[in-house]
């Protein structure tokens, strides 16, 4: 038995890596996919464009505009000189941000507090508002907190102390790079198991396998060996690629990561395979292969919470494979979670596969002809 | 630019004149001659028939003449204009018909003519009138609502043909109209392409691998491997095979075995089967060879004769490579108690939905038989295979390989049988050495016999020259060797060949029944389907079904007999299919009268 | 000579779109590609995505629970953002946060009461987050801190005091004042879908051609290669238009999404889209003439670009100069722009024209190489 599905496990690599264009397809995208989208993933910005409506030329507020500029997170763009220009530039995306800053602002800073700056921003795209006025309100506070000191006022009575456990800067790449292993992961795995019976079918190769004393079962193991295989070489190159490039750190046990990675290629080779034995042609399974992998990413906390998420939709993602692996990788990867405090994530992503491969298994022997 | 098609100004003395014609595809390294300085010129008003092997050239000279390729030198002009300098000119005045006529098998019938009305730009009030000639002409009229893909394959064809002929074009070229047709569609189409001809004084370039076809050709240029090997009429290339051609006969023992002993005799160029005799193609000057109990009567040459007389003389290594053929050290059949009908069929159906692919048959085949299986396109063969071989579960009836449902039973009984299917299915970007290697491993050889049997299988097939090439790129008659190889990777006992032999030359062929006659003389049970008629005489029996049932069975002279009638006491093979085969529609018209 | 020449060209161009629709039209799965799946994709993801936090899991720990701790606890308890959890101490908060059943920690320490109550000192109140997922870490910082800051004035209003800040900062939000996440993602999203589609739709009628033989047949009739490729767009471009229409329509009667500029603009804008879309489907598969390699193509070009590199969820001002440079690539990148506008703002039209301009340009570029490979593919 071992024999035969040593055989057409060989076969199944030769096939795709001999052949340049599915060699290509294999090995070349995942590792690019992984550097642009590594880069162009993340929530926090940079360079947001700011025009300064400045009706006070006074000390303090060249102090507040000094301290916008000095953050990397915004660039000045031209100063806006009437406020009825204020609705163009915003429209025309020429600023996201506006600051408007009346004209007695010293004056009230000085004689009767408070002085009050307007924050005119872009709400297009909220989460990016959100997060600019975030920077906004923050580079405020600061202000306030320094004018207080330098000028003896009397301080809040409460101060707010805050820290972020796992990520003390709060970069967002460190939450999205170990996304993108999980993403592409299931993309590879998707392409290598799903097509690969679709193929032999049109090739007319099938019927040749079927003659052949392999079993169903067989076909079923030696099919699923080479996602596995690739799936499991392709993940460690990403890996250290995402702790080497992108220097994510990786606080938990190798131990751990990889079996939830072997958990989460089996249960991506299922679906793989269970698509691929319910198609019988190419393009059903790469129809199958969208309708998976689409909402697959959607919904499985990559980008967005699943927390956020209406409770249907939060009940519909526990099918999801990738769901508990963004779980598992994230926690492996900052938190450092132990084995154990991960079992509510694996024994998932054990069932999910278990029952995609005995259901492909079944599909097999019923579909064979 | 463009003239009006019907005013032509003169009739041109060829239809279609090349000079030196090369066209070569892929880069230096790989770089291969498809068609190599091909001159040549085609008269107008009548057929031309393009003859050669799989991978002369035929397709692309084709492809050259309707202007989809361009040429790498040398002149073409088709109807008096220069393909080069205007391809649509041409185009909108020549009728092109490729090997694989691209119907949309998602239209019906009646949206496939449409389509092609309005491209070719057939005026409306002509169209009425057009369609209703091509409709009687293709006898289609009753199917004009049929979805293509519904149609039998000798259908689709005059579907295609009628496409392509929706404004009549002065020249047509027909790639390979024939192929993969049954018999009696092929009468179709040539009687039309006759009556073009005839009525409409069309030119028509054909290409061909039946080279019986080649006799109904006004005109025959022989292509192979790129060149010209010769141009004239048909009986230009037998006339000096007069007096060399004999059918021996003997009255006791197999055909295939006094074919055998003829074919290494040193004055016999080419020995086949042919009806009750085998036919003998000798060297010239030579008298017949005095064989024992050899009973030689004198026959007409024919143009298969001269063909595999060139192509011979050509390659003669190939030929020299199948007659040292060794079989592996496999014992002969053990003959043991086991029953001597080794594949049992009883009543066997298999329904699709309402309809009835294969109607109650039953048969048997005996061990170390050659049993074929031969029928139109449609008339179940294919189904009847893979129920055999347990790929199709049957809908009812019984059936047994080997004493076993190959469906139902144990994996390892599938170890027993070896099989081959249509288009050579094989892994194309595996090497030849790694797919002999995938079916050693996969039927559980041992490490040692893994490597006998594959140094076998590249010594006996001559394919260890490709060794290491991806087999998807080897030519179409070593696919079929390294397909029959990777059958035979484990020595079973029975060989399951679904049409091994289309689109493969001549050439090929004779090698490949040479080794099936091997095999079956070592007990080893070969079931084969078949298009090729003439192969039918190399089976032991053989059942010729249509429309899911078995119309005749027996050996070869057997079934010939059934159809022998007065005004023909001795048919062919093809005659008498064609014969039995419109039987049941005549007898189903009569019953309905 | 012109006048019939042009009436066989109009009618090879008819006969190849009614040739086409009816291809269509019998077969299931382009029509359920352009209607169904934007329906359920934008469904599933409209109610799907969001980023705005609600019910936020916080662990409350005071280590000396006395009347000032709950007072200020009581100011996220009645917060709609937070789900609060009292805490016996801070281990047993710090092992929720490990296992993920919270979010944040607010801990009062010891000292808090009396540093409160002291005019010298300031009471600390400590914030943990889990930094994870930074962008939702910001989030709750920010929430948080407005709860404690609506805390402390109502402390100071009640005690009489007048606690100033020296600058207050008042923002407005123009467009999406609640920043409804939705209003931006939906948009954003049908951005994304219809490149899926539009690429989905055409990646395979070429090579489908190939595959079959019917191209070559095509081919030696008199018709035009421009005539050829019209025929497979129009009938495309009409399937998928259908399909923005069905998507647009999700936008505003199922989620509310305004519509501030005109419906003239999105259709045209849209029509320059699609036409892009289903010029980059169409330049895949004439290139790779096999199914198998354009579905490939098709899946690792379209989506993931579409969704990372688009603009749609990530700041493409944010990301690296030379990834900046790579999204102009990307069809969807412009038209994200414009629906958030057309949605969001309005008719604007020194941001929907350029836009529009860089999608056509596209959508010529992918339409001319697909045209001139054809040519060269005869070969």
């Amino acid at each position: 038995m071992w024999q035969r599905i040593i055989a057409l496990s060989i076969k199944e690599f030769q096939a795709l890596l001999r052949d340049p264009r599915s060699r290509f397809v294999i090995i070349i995208p995942p590792l690019l996919q992984l550097l642009v989208f590594s880069f162009a993933a993340t929530f926090d910005l940079n360079h947001v464009p700011l025009a300064v409506y400045n009706q006070d030329g006074s000390q303090a507020a060249q102090a507040l505009i000094a301290r916008f500029t000095g953050s990397q997170h915004f660039t000045l763009t031209a100063p806006i000189e009437r406020e009825a220009d204020i609705p163009q530039r915003i429209n025309e995306q020429d600023a996201l941000m506006v600051l408007n800053i009346g004209p007695r602002f010293e004056h009230h800073l000085l004689v009767d507090r408070p002085a009050s700056v307007q924050i005119i921003i872009d709400g297009r795209n909220s989460n990016t508002a959100a997060i600019a006025l975030g920077y906004a309100s923050t580079i405020v506070q600061d202000f306030n907190t320094d004018w207080q000191q330098d000028h003896g006022l009397p301080a809040l009575p409460s101060v707010m102390q805050t820290r972020a456990w796992f990520n003390p800067n709060l970069e967002s790449r460190w939450f999205i790079i170990p996304g993108i292993v999980g993403l592409l992961m299931l993309v590879v795995v998707m392409v290598v198991t799903a097509l690969s019976v679709a193929r032999e079918r049109e090739q007319g190769t099938f019927d040749q396998l079927l003659v052949t004393p392999l079993r169903p079962f067989e076909i079923l193991v030696a099919k699923a060996i080479p996602g596995m295989v690739i799936g499991l070489l392709e993940a460690t190159a990403i890996i250290l690629l995402a702790v080497t490039v992108f220097a994510v750190p990786l606080h938990g046990s190798l131990l751990t990561l990889y079996t939830g990675i072997a958990l989460f290629l089996l249960s991506a080779t299922g679906v793989g395979l269970m698509i691929s034995a319910l198609s019988a042609t190419l393009q059903q399974a790469v129809l199958g292969v969208f309708l998976f992998l689409v909402p697959a990413v959607i919904l499985s906390g990559f980008a967005t919470p699943i927390a956020n998420m209406p409770p249907l939709v939060q009940d519909l993602t526990l099918i999801n494979p990738l769901r508990y692996f963004m779980v598992i990788l994230r926690s492996v990867f900052l938190e450092g979670s132990s084995f154990d405090g991960l079992i509510d994530q694996f024994w998932p992503l054990g069932v999910i596969g278990l029952s995609t491969l005995a259901f492909a298994g079944w599909l097999f022997r019923n579909r064979m002809h | 630019m463009s003239t009006p098609p019907d005013t032509e100004p003169h009739e041109l003395a060829f239809a279609i004149v090349a000079q030196g014609l090369c066209k070569s595809f892929g880069k230096p390294p790989k770089r291969t001659d498809a068609v190599s300085d091909v001159s040549l010129q085609v008269k107008p008003g009548q057929v031309t028939g393009l003859i050669g092997a799989d991978a002369a050239g035929k397709t692309t000279l084709m492809r050259l003449i309707a202007g989809l390729l361009t040429p790498d030198s040398g002149s073409l002009s088709v109807l008096g204009m220069d393909v080069l300098s205007d391809p649509l000119a041409v185009q909108s005045r020549v009728g092109y018909m490729p090997q694989h006529f691209g119907l949309y098998e998602d239209l019906s019938v009646q949206e496939n003519l449409d389509l092609y009305a309005d491209l070719q730009g057939l005026p409306r009030p002509e169209r009425p009138a057009r369609y209703a000639q091509l409709l009687a002409m293709t006898k289609l009229g009753d199917f004009t609502d049929r979805l293509a893909g519904r149609l039998s394959g000798g259908m689709k064809q005059k579907l295609g043909l009628a496409c392509t002929l929706v404004r009549p074009p002065r020249l047509l070229l027909l790639d390979e109209p024939t192929v993969g047709v049954d018999p009696v569609s092929r009468r179709e189409l040539w009687a039309i392409v006759f009556q073009l001809v005839a009525d409409e004084g069309m030119s028509v370039l054909l290409s061909t691998a039946y080279l019986d076809e080649a006799e109904r050709c006004a005109q025959v240029i022989l292509l192979h491997e790129g060149r010209v090997l010769g141009q004239g009429t048909p009986a230009s290339f037998t006339e000096q095979l007069q007096g060399r051609v004999f059918g021996a006969r003997r009255e006791h023992g197999r055909r295939r075995n006094l074919q055998a002993e003829l074919s290494a005799t040193p004055a016999v160029l080419d020995a086949v089967i042919d009806g009750d005799q085998v036919r003998v193609l000798l060297q010239a000057d030579t008298a017949p060879p005095g064989l024992p109990e050899v009973i030689w009567t004198a026959m007409q040459p024919r143009f298969e004769d001269a063909f595999v007389l060139r192509l011979q003389s050509l390659a003669p290594a190939s030929q020299a490579s199948v007659q040292t053929v060794q079989l592996s050290p496999a014992a002969p059949a053990q003959d043991d108690v086991r029953p001597a009908s080794i594949i049992e069929v009883r009543e066997l159906t298999r329904r699709f939905g309402a309809f009835t692919a294969v109607d109650a048959i039953s048969f048997q085949v005996e061990r170390g038989e050659i049993f074929g299986l031969l029928g139109a396109n449609g008339a179940g063969k294919s189904t009847t295979f893979r129920m055999l071989c347990g790929l199709l579960p049957a809908s009812s009836g019984q059936l047994s390989v080997a004493g076993v449902d190959l469906r139902r039973a144990a994996a390892r009984a599938r170890a027993r049988i070896g099989y081959m299917s249509q288009k050579f299915a094989l892994y194309e970007v595996l090497s030849v050495a790694q797919n002999l290697k995938f079916f050693a491993r996969t039927y559980g050889l041992s490490r040692e016999r893994q490597r006998t049997r594959i140094a076998w299988a590249l010594d006996e097939f001559d394919l260890a020259a490709y060794r290491d090439s991806n087999c998807g790129l080897l030519p179409l008659g070593f696919k079929q060797r390294l397909a029959m190889a990777c059958a035979l990777m484990h020595e079973p006992d029975i060989l399951f060949l679904d049409e091994p032999t289309s689109g493969v030359d001549p050439i090929e062929r004779r090698a490949f029944w040479r080794r099936i006659n091997q095999l079956a003389d070592h007990g080893v049970t070969i079931m084969i389907t078949t298009h090729f008629l003439d192969e039918a005489e190399y089976c032991d029996r053989l059942v010729i079904m249509s429309q899911g049932a078995i119309l005749a069975e027996g050996s070869p002279k057997a079934v010939r007999a059934q159809s022998s009638s007065a005004d023909k006491p001795n048919p062919t093979m093809e005659e008498a299919f064609i014969e039995l085969i419109s039987r049941p529609a005549a007898e189903a018209a009569h019953a309905k009268a | 000579m012109q006048k019939p020449e042009r009436g066989g060209q109009r009618m090879r161009l008819f006969g190849l779109i009614r040739k086409e629709s009816l291809q269509i039209l019998r077969d299931p799965s382009s029509l359920a590609i352009a209607f169904l799946m934007p329906v359920i994709l934008l469904f599933l993801f409209g109610y799907g995505v969001s980023l705005d936090a609600k019910l936020i899991p916080v662990a409350l720990v005071a280590d000396a629970p006395d009347a000032q701790s709950a007072a200020l606890f009581s100011a996220f308890g009645h917060s709609p953002y937070f789900v609060t959890h009292p805490a016996a101490n801070l281990a047993m908060a710090e092992d929720w946060l490990l296992t993920r059943k919270v979010d944040a920690i607010v801990h009062l320490p010891s000292d808090f009461s009396a540093k409160l109550l002291s005019t010298t000192d300031q009471a600390p109140v400590q914030l943990i987050v889990n930094g994870v997922n930074a962008n939702q870490a910001r989030l709750i910082q920010g929430y948080i801190s407005s709860a404690w800051q609506g805390w402390l004035q109502q402390r100071s209003q009640s005690l009489g005091q007048e606690v100033h800040q020296p600058v207050e900062m008042a923002a407005r939000v123009w467009f999406n004042p609640e920043l409804r996440s939705r209003d931006y993602l939906v948009p954003g999203l049908i951005a994304v879908i219809m490149t899926l589609i539009g690429a989905l739709l055409t990646a395979l009628v070429m090579a489908r051609e190939w595959e079959r033989g019917t191209l070559e047949a095509l081919m030696v009739t008199p018709v035009r290669i421009n005539e050829l490729l019209l025929g497979k767009l129009i009938p495309y471009f009409v399937l998928g238009m259908g399909g923005m229409a069905l998507s647009v329509a999700m936008a505003l009667w199922l989620f509310d999404v305004p519509l501030r500029g005109s419906v003239w603009t999105l259709f045209l804008t849209s029509s320059v889209f699609l036409l892009a879309a289903l010029g980059m489907g169409l330049l895949i598969s004439v290139t790779a003439r096999n199914q198998f390699v354009a579905s490939l193509v098709a899946i690792i070009t379209t989506f993931l670009p579409a969704f990372m590199l688009s603009g749609f969820i990530f700041d493409i001002g944010s990301m690296p100069d030379w990834l900046q440079v790579l999204t102009h690539v990307v069809a969807a990148r412009y038209f994200v722009v414009i629906l958030h506008t057309l949605f969001l703002a309005g008719d604007v039209g020194s941001v929907i024209w350029p836009n529009t301009l860089a999608m056509l340009a596209l959508a010529l570029v992918f339409l001319g190489a697909s045209r001139r490979r054809i040519r060269k593919n005869l070969e």
